[in-house]
């Protein structure tokens, strides 16, 4: 996708690369030639040759290639000074392109002596000799005769090899292809690798580079004792089928969009963005292809019928740092953010250090500062500000799946319930009757008769309680009287009315306008049922029906034991007014039982009292109706009904003529969903805002300058543009950019991460820059290969790593022979498996799988492992007490930790897992005395140790050789050997005679964390054991993948 | 990956497969000298070494140079005035955005101490006794306005996260000498005004290897995360259980060639050595009644004064970089009462460490600075009653002493009005490159390779400023 106007020199990018593969053995020369953008240059094509080989036979050396060979040397000593970076350039000279080296007689191609490069790099007056002193940069006596001799065979330039366009190489499909390649590479290099690891290696291996987590003991002795030669396919598939899958690969996805729990900035307030957490995860169960996935991370908002799901993941355009720090000013911060953007989707789908850019045109690549701010400008249109309060938005509510599921199984039973009961027909006519027959209902309320009403002057809010009465009236009608001097701030009325086995199903309460007392304000509505044998019970309450449309909320604040809240409004003004409780569920009742009323009026207002009040209740089956719709109104007309009233009154017909108890489960299913709604989750999402913010570049990076030049979105100049069609591009353009077939960036990025990924180094080692820094690929047919058939795959994830791991190449021992120990230390080519210390989190879920506690549960907030107190002393704005889970969570896996980004979790950090403030493609793997005193002393690890300890006891075996052998097969899949039984045995007896000798000890260890202790077990062995499963998984073995 | 000459240490270490920690006999395994928690790399110092290591009281929140180091007669002539526009005009403001700025007189008396006259606030005698033995400047300037930014500026060098600070640099370059803790520490305490929170950012290793992040010791709990052992498990429990781990390891090192195992083996045995050594080192009890009483320290009670004695302590053992950070400078309001009581609480602390070092003889070869993350306005905040300063990033002031360092030295100023540094100024770059030259380091060459680029502490800036040394 490199633009025809290409800034590589005078070469042909395609002969380029047919030069660049020479010498691969099976390279053949039917590559196909479908792209042939450069006629012209194709003739050079075969100059170029002709001229490489005379030279190559002139000088009997072999061919110097300039990718391999010249680039580093070139950009690491020379381009700052004489690269792309036109404000850097010293004396006008670049040595990135060839016709301008040649121009200025820098480079004579053919002619070393006569090229100045030459010259300057073995001038020996150190003032002259480039490069300077001042630069700490020194060319070796190796690298300068090979600069030689590149000139010597004409000086070739070759077009940097990740903006090459990809192209099928010739191998054999699937994985047969990259044995190919990769043996192919080893015998040109004369090295031969190793065999096949075996089984419980392969098994142990596949199951942490695929799903993070250990095989269980019996599926990794299933698998070692399977003679099938299919057995290793199976578990292949097994594994990639697992949900634990995407849970694995969610680890390495969210380090690079940096995804975390706090924003990150200053106070590192939380955020709401764990939804993405578990879209990521699904989209990789799901094997959502990568392209997909792509825009629906940066556009999800734009795409058409953009549902939930890809709401959610536009969250990925919200993941950079946030502040709301006091005195940050907006402007700067959305600068940054800005930024923060653009280095973030350049490293992770270009693998180019882009943000490098922002003050000056890259020093190694061809991007510039234009491209940067470019890039920046796509996300110009995200809804945000840039000092934020205390809530981080926009927000949406998503429903968890639980509760979708629940409300679908909830619809169904609705949907039974109403067939049940649907035995009259809804004609015209019976419609009518129930319209009159309903008109009737709805009035059908009972006055309550109080036997006593009174001012409760115990309540601990009440003052001015003595200066006023409340009597009872004729008819129901209770009245507030001032007694005192002044009419008092609060009232709490009771009032108690006898029952007689009525049903209740509602509560009516009216206010009536009275001489001085005017305005009201009821915080408190509460009733109770006093049984005969004086206990009490709570009514709970469900609808709420206000007298005014849209008040209901605040008819819900009489119920929220709130004073500061409650349902208001003033008599003398508006005249009478009423509201409607409906309970939960009705009431029915025994003689001799009491309802007891309370109205509290102690609201924010002072004084604001109901003067003059009546009770009634109902027993209709239609204490109120749907709201919203001015049924109630209608219904006592003769007036025709409007289509919604007359589908609304026929659904309350057919509900009607249902059985009670279908009606009391209808509503009792209706309030369930009602509640699943109201807890759904809520996350973090891109909005499109209103205004465009404008994006200029900003002359070294000075976020107050006005004086650049304004920009519009577009992708970096050298690769292929996206043609602008006069509309604005977007995000979406972007991404269908990223992932068109024609760039040549992501799919080689994507591909080289997930060689990392399951070899633990990249086939280009760095990850986060393909660049001119980067490494050139030692085997780029390799990479190129794989990238191909991603992109011709459909992107699919599953296909690349299932590619991967069935090869022969991923099944070898990471052992190296002899000859490739001393003459590929690095295994570069591949003549073997890597070792590798597993990550952070994995480490973790480890201890968990194997002592038995692992929670396997998926998706949902993060959660909080034990953690050192006063961890978070160091956060204020506001102080945090971090509050570890004392519930099954606790035991979740390591990648639903709570990521806090200023202070992340201890353990997860001392094994290097990142803050995630910045992209990271590749953890740090470190070896420290932190690392070790978490495995020996965080209580995670001790809780563990001991839970493994009891099933140990627990597994059958009662001697101590099978119990170590138990605990071995658990741990690392397989017995112990003589002196690992040895030394263990040694330890039990120690670790026995210790807590023997104090056995509160032995309580005092079996009290870590949380987890059941088994009643039935000797404490003190099981101390002793405690401490067995101890030096297990501290065992150097527990934290590797071999 | 190993050279063929560590794998015949690496088997000749394996071989030793019964070696126990019982005893602690580790020297014998190494030969001599034990290893330290964090070897630096190879190749520095390379220059010669004035100091071997540093201690920064950092006073953050941001301490308001014009109350405490640098006396303007003119703020105090022109209190209430409002600030000329020519100084303020186009340059970055924080909470004072859109407010009258209006200018505030220092709250509290100037003195002169000492023999050299170092000029300096009344509310900070003790560091006035120490005149004759630190170095002032007065021309600080810094980048970012805000605390979080401008910290990860002062320690990294940068505006953005992800580099490493500048203990782990330090320490990168030239390893701890300590055999049993970590190579940089970090402490923090607080009081004086609202704590602004600190990130674990400020003390993070970047893109260095993770065994040059900074450890943060904690007052009161455990003083180092995980660094206890398990409830019931007794000090001969645990080595033996290490022993039993490090036996394991051994073996397993014979059934493969995994090259991390003979490090794993030895990282056990220096948690283990960190593990009772910690304990050690916090205990104050053996300090005498007097030492105690020049720091005004009441134990390991997390205070300020007493995180001055650890530091004295952590430097006694060989740790590399100290970083201490009061979190108690961000005087918004108030800044009368308040710098006064913050004053009051690091005044003590910062002299007694200076004068302890001396009389045991390690000053010379220590360098301490005392600094927040940048400055204070020359302009009120909030009602004149009850002014405060706000963040000031143009110019600001703080001290050195130690090792190659002027003593009873002035150096720089700002201008008229405190406001910007206009004489001899010192970046933040400037003085990681001093730092860095003191400990023996080219700024230039301690570099290190990250996304395609040699990246360093002083980024692409920073000059020794020579004028200070001796």
């Amino acid at each position: 996708m490199l633009k025809n106007r290409n800034i590589l020199d005078s070469a042909d990018i395609r002969a380029k690369r047919a030069d660049s593969r020479r010498g691969a053995a099976y390279h053949g020369q039917g590559r196909s030639s479908k792209r042939c953008n450069y006629p012209m240059r194709t003739v050079s094509l075969l100059t170029g040759f002709l001229a490489l080989a005379a030279a190559a036979a002139t000088t009997g050396a072999e061919p110097v290639r300039f990718n391999r060979d010249i680039r580093p040397v070139l950009s690491e000593n020379c381009y700052r000074c004489h690269g792309p970076d036109g404000n850097a350039r010293q004396a006008g000279l670049r040595l990135d392109r060839r016709e301008a080296a040649v121009q200025a007689g820098v480079i004579v191609p053919g002619d070393p002596q006569a090229s100045k490069l030459v010259a300057r790099l073995y001038d020996p007056e150190p003032l002259r000799a480039m490069p300077p002193v001042w630069s700490n940069k020194k060319l070796s006596d190796d690298q300068k005769a090979l600069l030689r001799r590149w000139i010597e065979q004409g000086a070739e330039y070759e077009p940097h090899w990740a903006y090459i366009p990809l192209e099928r190489i010739e191998a054999p499909r699937g994985s047969a292809g990259i044995d190919h390649i990769v043996n192919a590479a080893l015998e040109e290099k004369g090295l031969r690798p190793v065999g096949e690891a075996d089984r419980r290696t392969l098994v142990r291996r596949l199951s942490f580079d695929l799903t993070g987590l250990p095989p269980g003991a019996g599926e990794a002795h299933a698998f070692i004792t399977d003679d099938d030669p299919d057995a290793y396919k199976g578990l292949v598939e097994r594994l990639l089928d697992s949900p634990h899958f995407g849970e694995r690969m969610a680890v390495y996805w969210l380090d690079l969009v940096r995804y975390a729990d706090s924003i990150g900035f200053h106070s590192d307030i939380p955020i709401n963005v764990y939804l993405f957490r578990d879209y990521v995860i699904r989209a990789f169960n799901e094997n959502k292809p990568f392209d997909q996935f792509t825009r629906e991370q940066l556009a999800g908002d734009l795409l058409p019928d953009a549902g939930s799901a890809e709401r959610v993941a536009s969250a990925y355009n919200r993941l950079n740092r946030i502040t709301n720090e006091g005195g940050a000013q907006a402007r700067e911060y959305l600068a940054k953010y800005a930024t923060d953007r653009v280095r973030n989707v350049s490293e992770v789908w270009l693998g180019s250090t882009l943000g490098c850019a922002e003050c000056h045109d890259h020093k190694f690549d061809p991007f510039t500062a234009k491209d940067f701010y470019q890039m920046a400008a796509f996300f110009a249109d995200i809804e945000e500000v840039g000092v934020y309060g205390s809530q981080i938005e926009p927000l949406i509510r998503v429903l968890p799946d639980e509760s979708k599921e629940e409300i679908s199984s909830i619809q169904n039973r609705i949907r039974e319930l109403r067939q049940e009961g649907g035995r009259l027909k809804s004609n015209r006519e019976n419609i009518e009757t129930f319209r009159a027959y309903l008109r009737e209902r709805l009035e059908e309320w009972t006055t309550v008769e109080p036997q006593r009403v009174w001012n409760d002057c115990a309540h601990p809010d009440i003052s001015g309680c003595e200066d006023i009465d409340l009597r009872l009236e004729e008819a129901g009608f209770f009245r507030q009287v001032v007694t005192g001097d002044e009419k008092p701030r609060e009232a709490v009325q009771k009032v108690e009315t006898k029952l007689d086995g009525e049903t209740i199903t509602a509560v009516l309460l009216e206010l009536f306008p009275s001489e001085g007392f005017d305005d009201f304000y009821l915080s408190e509505f509460d009733v109770k049922l006093l049984r005969e044998d004086g206990r009490q019970e709570s009514i709970g309450f469900g609808a709420l029906v206000p007298d005014r449309q849209g008040t209901d909320s605040y008819l819900r604040h009489t119920l929220d034991g709130n004073a500061r809240s409650g349902w208001q409004g003033d008599l003398a003004e508006e005249g009478p007014r009423r509201a409607m409780w409906v309970l939960a569920k009705p009431l029915q009742s025994k003689a001799g039982q009491k309802l007891q009323f309370t109205m509290t009026y102690n609201g924010r207002a002072a004084k604001m009292i109901a003067g003059l009040s009546r009770l009634a209740v109902t027993e209709s089956d239609f204490p109120e109706l749907p709201p919203g719709e001015d049924l109630r109104q209608a219904l006592g007309t003769e007036a025709k009904l409007s289509g919604k009233q007359g589908g609304t009154l026929r659904r309350m017909f057919r509900q009607w003529t249902r059985s009670t108890s279908a009606w009391r489960e209808i509503r009792k299913l209706e309030r369930r969903r009602a509640e699943l709604f109201d807890h759904a989750d809520e996350c973090l999402v891109t909005e499109v805002s209103e205004e465009l913010r404008e994006v200029r570049i900003l002359p070294r990076g000075d976020w107050m300058s006005d004086s650049g030049e304004i920009v519009e979105p577009q992708a970096p100049h050298f690769l292929e543009q996206i043609p602008v069609n006069g509309n604005r591009l977007t995000r979406l353009d972007l991404a269908n950019w990223l992932v068109d077939r024609e760039n040549p960036l992501t799919a080689r990025v994507f591909v080289n991460r997930m060689w990392k990924m399951l070899f633990g180094t990249g086939l280009s080692k760095v990850l986060d820059d393909l660049g001119s820094q980067g490494e050139t690929p030692v085997n780029q047919d390799l990479l190129d290969w794989l990238a191909v058939e991603f992109m011709e795959s459909g992107w699919d994830v599953k296909h690349v790593i299932r590619t991967i791991v069935l090869s022969e190449t991923y099944r070898r021992s990471s052992e190296p022979s002899e000859a490739l120990r001393g003459r590929d230390p690095d295994n570069r080519y591949h003549g073997r498996q890597n070792m590798r210390r597993l990550d952070a989190e994995f480490i973790r879920d480890n201890a968990l799988a194997v002592s038995g506690l692992l929670n396997r549960k998926m998706h949902g907030p993060s959660v909080r492992p034990y953690q050192p107190a006063g961890y978070y002393r160091e956060l204020n704005f506001p102080k945090r007490e971090y509050e570890p889970d004392y519930n099954q969570n606790q035991f979740r896996r390591g990648l639903y930790t709570h990521w806090q980004r200023t202070f992340l979790h201890p353990s997860l950090m001392a094994f290097d897992a990142p803050a995630r403030e910045e992209c990271t493609a590749e953890r740090i793997v470190s070896n420290t005395p932190l690392q070790s005193l978490v495995m020996l002393n965080d209580p995670s690890y001790v809780e563990a140790a001991r839970a493994f300890a009891a099933r140990i006891l627990q597994s059958g075996r009662s001697d101590t050789a099978g119990r170590i052998d138990f605990a071995f097969e658990q741990a690392v899949s397989r017995k112990a050997a003589a002196q690992e039984q040895e030394a263990l045995a040694e330890l039990v007896a120690s670790q026995l005679a210790d807590f023997k000798r104090d056995p509160e000890q032995a309580h005092r260890l079996l009290s870590v964390g949380f987890a059941r202790v088994p009643a039935d077990l000797d404490p003190v062995e099981l101390a002793a054991w405690t401490g067995v499963a101890r030096a297990v998984m501290n065992k150097h073995e527990f934290v590797m993948r071999y | 990956m190993l050279t063929t000459d560590m794998r015949e240490t690496r088997r000749a270490f394996l071989g030793r497969a019964s070696m126990g920690l019982g005893s602690l006999a580790l020297a014998s395994l190494f030969k001599g000298k034990l290893p330290a928690v964090a070897p630096g790399i190879s190749g520095f110092p390379d220059r010669s070494q004035t100091i071997k290591r540093v201690i920064f009281l950092c006073q953050a929140g941001g301490a308001a140079h014009l109350e405490l180091f640098d006396y303007k007669q003119a703020l105090v002539d022109r209190d209430g005035e409002p600030m000329p526009e020519s100084f303020t005009k186009g340059q970055q403001i924080a909470q004072l955005q859109g407010k009258e700025l209006r200018i505030l007189a220092p709250q509290h008396p100037f003195k002169k101490y000492g023999k050299s006259g170092q000029h300096m606030t009344s509310t900070l005698p003790h560091i006035g006794g120490i005149a004759d033995d630190i170095c002032i400047i007065r021309s600080m300037v810094t980048e970012q306005i805000n605390h979080d930014t401008v910290h990860t500026f002062m320690n990294t060098g940068f505006r953005s996260a992800g580099r490493p600070s500048m203990g782990s640099w330090i320490t990168y370059g030239l390893g701890s000498e300590s055999e049993d803790l970590p190579g940089f520490v970090v402490l923090t305490s607080e009081g004086g005004a609202q704590s602004q929170p600190i990130a674990a950012r400020q003390w993070h290793s970047g893109f260095l290897p993770s065994r040059y992040q900074g450890v943060k010791f904690q007052s009161g709990g455990e003083p180092v995360s995980y660094v206890r052992n398990p409830p019931g498990v007794s000090r001969d429990n645990q080595s033996g259980l290490i022993d039993a781990v490090g036996k394991l390891n051994r073996i397993q090192g014979e059934m493969i060639d995994d090259p991390e195992i003979s490090t794993r083996i030895a990282q056990y045995e220096l948690a283990f050595r960190m593990q009772m050594s910690v304990p050690e080192l916090v205990d104050f009890s053996n300090e005498p009644q007097h030492v105690l009483d020049m720091y005004g320290a009441t134990g390991g009670d997390g205070s300020y004064a007493s995180n001055c004695l650890l530091a004295r302590r952590l430097a006694e053992r060989g740790v590399r970089f100290i970083h201490l950070y009061h979190r108690g400078w961000d005087h918004h309001g108030d800044i009368k009462n308040g710098i006064e009581e913050t004053c009051g609480l690091v005044d003590r602390g910062s002299a007694a460490l200076v004068k302890d070092l001396k009389q045991r003889g390690l000053l010379d070869e220590t360098l301490i600075l005392w600094c927040g993350e940048f400055g204070r306005t020359p302009m009120s905040q909030g009602d004149r009653s009850k002014a405060g300063r706000d963040h000031h990033i143009k110019g600001f002031s703080m001290w050195m002493a130690g090792g190659g360092v002027k003593p009873g030295f002035s150096y720089g100023a700002t201008d008229e009005l405190g406001y910007a540094s206009v004489d001899n100024v010192v970046h933040v770059h400037d003085l990681h490159a001093t730092i860095l030259h003191l400990l023996g380091i080219d700024h230039t060459k301690l570099t290190h390779r990250f996304q395609g680029r040699d990246f360093r502490l002083t980024d692409v800036h920073g000059k020794v400023v020579n004028d200070i040394l001796v």
